[in-house]
């Protein structure tokens, strides 16, 4: 996140216990999400007459869709609708992949951060998901159909992330992206060494305090990691070799970070300064690990040689400067000089707000670098669907892929563009038209529950919200 | 000696190769032509020629001669329009938010009506050419602290000096209306989350909106008795030299006697439909002019201003819904809802390092139904209405300032570029910070 509120960073050790109690034993356990909603299965849709963006095939002018069990079976321009089929026209349309945005913080229930000690890889967005925050209907409003749930950037090493689908009614469960490659938030720079941040009176001041202390305290933990791995690798060889062994003590904390040592777990590390992002490629180097993305990476464009060849991706945001030091040299150019240099690019949200109009952020990168509109678009479809391991599934329009799809008003590079519908999975979950329909009906049930709370008022009888838990 | 000519020399010689050097000229004449100019009060002009002399707009249409000597600049196949006008930021007093020593926004205690927002800009901010070279000219910026902040300034983006900058100051002060602001909070004091009653909440704005009405009722004492000072001890009062009980200037109350006469507005920031309303009272039994600022919920009130003849600064369009079931595009729309009612408003985004996204707060507006050429004089000449400079600037007419603003296409479509900048009449160079840092580390080797 950008910044840090005193309110959000507020200890919350209780909840940090809960969640550890709440675990139990399954912790490290893969994800194990639902299938993708059976409703699906064997619905049949026909998307037709419009300009279809694909990003990763160019364009197909008056093209239709065809959409089977939730995935797209058929892309061109002569599709008839099979027989039962569900027809949409869409004449005079565009449609484009689903947006993919790879820094976001809605849908969690609290604190966005734990920020009480400097290595929290034990604590878990999963554990916290929301699936009634109204921001994930907003987001989705904006054409958004997959986000990556991560962590504020309080501690060098973070908590674990959660890739969901914003499937708007859904349980949180229901949500999470079946099979999505895990992953970890890592931080760099100001706010990991709590610059800007006033502690509360008579609390002691968190190590670390500069940006060495923050290579120091990944180092440190990776070095544990390592030694726990091996631990682990020694109990194995042993045990199979029939000896009678006790088993190592596990530790949470070390496991996601072991994960990370094995290629089975995603580090997101936000960063700014080309001397910190050059600090964690190297360290990644040393312990064989590899960064899967930068985020922020405001200062990308000075090391985009360097990022390239370690092979991490970059996230940034498109024109977001000046809101600290570590901002201070920021430029709208950064997207497009990394992509010219061979990083794969997108560009996040960090905020529910940005989240609705991220078409509009990639046009951006045309405007500050000259980037192509495929270019452009594949800034907030395909290239976050690569960073997040994802791309099999989603982020462009090809048979075989998740059918999530936007269908705009206009060219969804044009600022006088909106979303009319959008599919996840082949269902719709967004519909402007019923939205607007339905807008009536909300307003008469919500006079209708203001009436009621004002009779229960009247008899003496509860009202108001509950107190919250001290 | 010679070191001196020397460096004289030097300096002529940089000067002159500087891009700069055209703007140290002001009575350089100007000549742009072939362009389709949107004059915004009135039709386009196909094909049209605009002159600039003397930082003015000297002549402009299809049959205007270019003047000998003219430095001529032809823009076939683009657009002219005047620079926009971003009506509420803190630009010029802040430049690194986490930074204090960087930022003049918020002076300490509630009330502080004499203070002079344009003493404080600072020219050399790093925002300020990055905001221009997306066709942002002019802007209002403002003191945000305590409950009157302070006094705000219209300041052109271009300028050795503030006064340079100054286009007209004080435009109003800006006054944050006290809230209701029941429910959980975090309370400073304590760094503890505590909850604070509706009842409490109210009592505390009321207890807020009275030290502001006393304070208004103080400045009329104040003008009164600064009038009889001046009619019955003619001498006396400049000097005090001479008279046992001089009249003593307050200038806190002295910046509040043109609010109370009815000369200079309150600028009121409230998003709320309840502060609105209350804000809108507040004025009326005060008898002071109000412009209103953020307003987020305004369409909720829409008859009320239109009726009361109020307008408003509206922004930032790019925000999030009020409440958890406003529709979606709730803020969106808002626009669109008060031209409908026929209440007069700008756009801004009470921002600082992000002003130059202020034409696609106005283009989100007209994506959600507002009509383009409303939200272009909502970025133009209404808000040179409303800060009371129509005469010079908000559009393209013989005798205005010339803030000129050459695009290859639309303004409000973010793939535009601007290709030529002018301000009071001089040709602004399309660099920054930003496009200095771009040049140097894209030719890394």
């Amino acid at each position: 996140m950008r910044n840090i509120g005193a309110f959000s960073s507020v200890a919350r050790i209780w909840g940090l216990v809960v969640i550890l109690l709440g675990s139990g034993l399954s912790f490290t356990e893969p994800v194990s999400a639902q299938a993708p909603q059976s409703e699906a299965r064997d619905e049949v849709t026909l998307i037709r007459g419009a300009t279809i963006l694909t990003v990763t095939r160019g364009r197909i002018e008056n093209g239709s869709i065809l959409i089977r069990g939730g995935k797209i079976a058929a892309v061109g321009r002569n599709i008839t609708a099979p027989p039962g089929a569900k027809v949409i026209e869409a004449t005079g349309k565009y449609i484009m992949p689903g947006i993919i945005d790879c820094h976001s913080h809605i849908a969690i229930d609290g604190g966005v951060n734990e920020g009480t000690l400097a290595v929290t890889s034990m604590v878990r967005i999963e554990d916290v998901l929301n699936p009634t925050d109204i921001n994930i209907y907003r987001d989705l409003a904006g054409g958004v159909t997959t986000a990556n749930i991560l962590h504020g950037s309080a501690n060098p090493i973070g908590g674990l992330n959660a890739v969901i689908k914003l499937r708007w009614g859904k349980t949180a469960r229901e949500m999470l992206f079946e099979g999505a490659m895990p992953g970890i938030k890592f931080a760099l720079g100001e706010n990991p060494k709590r610059s800007n941040f006033t502690p509360p009176p008579g609390t002691p001041r968190r190590y670390p305090a500069t940006r060495l202390g923050v290579e120091y305290v990944i180092r440190e933990a990776f070095t544990q990691a390592r030694n726990y791995m091996r631990q682990w690798e020694e109990y194995e060889r042993r045990r199979k070799a029939g000896e009678n062994v006790v088993p190592p003590r596990r530790d949470l904390k070390l496991e996601p970070l072991v994960e990370i040592l094995q290629g089975k777990r995603l580090v997101h590390a936000h960063a700014y300064r080309a001397d910190e992002i050059l600090m964690l490629i190297r360290l990644a180097e040393e312990f064989g690990f590899k960064i899967a993305t930068f985020q922020h990476v405001l200062e990308g464009y000075k090391v985009a040689r360097e990022i390239a060849a370690h092979g991490a991706g970059a996230s940034t945001f498109s024109d977001w400067w000046a809101y600290k030091v570590e901002a201070y040299d920021a430029i709208p150019y950064n997207g497009a000089l990394m992509a010219r240099r061979g990083v794969i690019v997108s560009f996040n949200s960090d905020s529910a707000e940005l989240a609705r109009r991220l078409n509009l952020e990639a046009a951006k990168a045309m405007k500050y670098g000259g980037l192509s509109e495929d270019e452009a678009l594949a800034l907030i479809t395909i290239n976050p669907a690569k960073q997040l391991r994802i791309d099999h599934r989603v982020g462009s329009i090809e048979v075989g892929k998740d059918a999530d799809l936007v269908i705009y008003s206009g060219h969804p590079l044009s600022v006088y563009s909106i979303v009319e519908k959008v599919f996840i999975d082949g269902q719709l979950y967004f519909d402007r038209e019923a939205d607007l329909a339905r807008r009536a009906e909300l307003q008469k049930e919500k006079e209708a529950l203001k009436a009621r709370e004002r009779s229960d008022e009247r008899r003496g009888g509860p009202r108001g919200r509950p107190p919250e838990n001290p | 000696m010679r070191k001196a000519i020397g460096l004289i020399l030097i300096w002529g010689l940089l000067s002159a190769l500087s891009p700069w050097s055209a703007r140290a000229q002001s009575g350089e004449v100007y000549a742009i032509t072939n362009a389709r100019i949107v004059p915004i009060t009135r039709p386009v002009i196909e094909r049209g020629t605009i002159v600039i002399r003397g930082g003015k707009i000297a002549a402009v249409g299809q049959n205007v001669s270019i003047p000998a000597g003219a430095r001529v600049i032809n823009a076939r196949g683009m657009w002219v329009y005047p620079g926009f006008i971003d009506s509420g930021t803190t630009i010029g007093l802040t430049e690194i938010g986490q930074v204090p020593a960087t930022v003049d926004v918020n002076e300490l205690g509630d009330f502080n009506p004499q203070l002079r927002a344009i003493t404080a800009v600072h020219p050399a901010s790093e925002i300020i050419p990055v905001t221009r070279v997306n066709g942002i000219t002019t802007v209002l910026t403002t003191p945000r602290g305590g409950i009157l902040s302070g006094q705000a300034a219209l300041i052109n983006l271009d300028g050795w000096t503030w006064e340079e900058m100054l286009v007209k100051a004080p435009v109003g002060i800006y006054f944050n209306f006290p809230s209701i602001v029941a429910g959980r909070f975090f309370d400073p004091e304590t760094f503890q989350p505590r909850e604070r009653s509706f009842q409490e909440a109210r009592r505390q704005r009321d207890e807020r909106l009275q030290r502001v009405r006393q304070l208004l009722e103080d400045a009329r004492a104040y003008a009164k008795a600064k009038k009889a000072a001046e009619t019955s001890v003619p001498e006396g009062n400049a000097t005090g030299d001479g008279d046992l009980h001089p009249f003593l200037i307050n200038p806190v109350l002295e910046s509040l006697v043109p609010v109370v006469e009815g000369a200079l507005p309150l600028i009121v920031a409230a998003n709320e439909e309840r502060d609105i309303k209350a804000a809108v009272e507040f004025a009326e039994e005060q008898k002071v002019k109000i412009i209103l600022s953020g307003g987020l919920e305004a369409p909720r009130v829409a008859q009320l201003l239109k009726e009361k003849n109020i307008p408003v600064l509206f922004g930032p369009v790019l925000s999030l819904p009020r409440r958890e079931d406003d529709p979606y595009d709730s803020v969106f729309t808002a626009p669109k809802q008060l031209f409908e009612a026929g209440v007069k408003f700008a756009f801004l985004t009470n921002d600082a390092a992000n002003v130059r996204n202020l034409p696609y707060h106005a283009a989100m507006a007209v994506a959600f139904g507002l009509p383009r050429e409303e939200a272009l004089k909502a970025l133009t000449i209404y808000p040179a209405e409303i800060f009371g400079v129509a005469d010079r600037l908000g559009s393209i007419e013989v005798g205005k300032i010339a803030n000129l603003v050459v695009w290859d296409g639309d303004p409000l479509e973010i793939r535009s570029q601007v290709r030529h900048l002018f301000i009071n009449g001089k040709p602004v160079p399309l660099t920054s910070k930003h496009t200095q840092l771009y040049e140097r580390y894209r030719n890394r080797p």
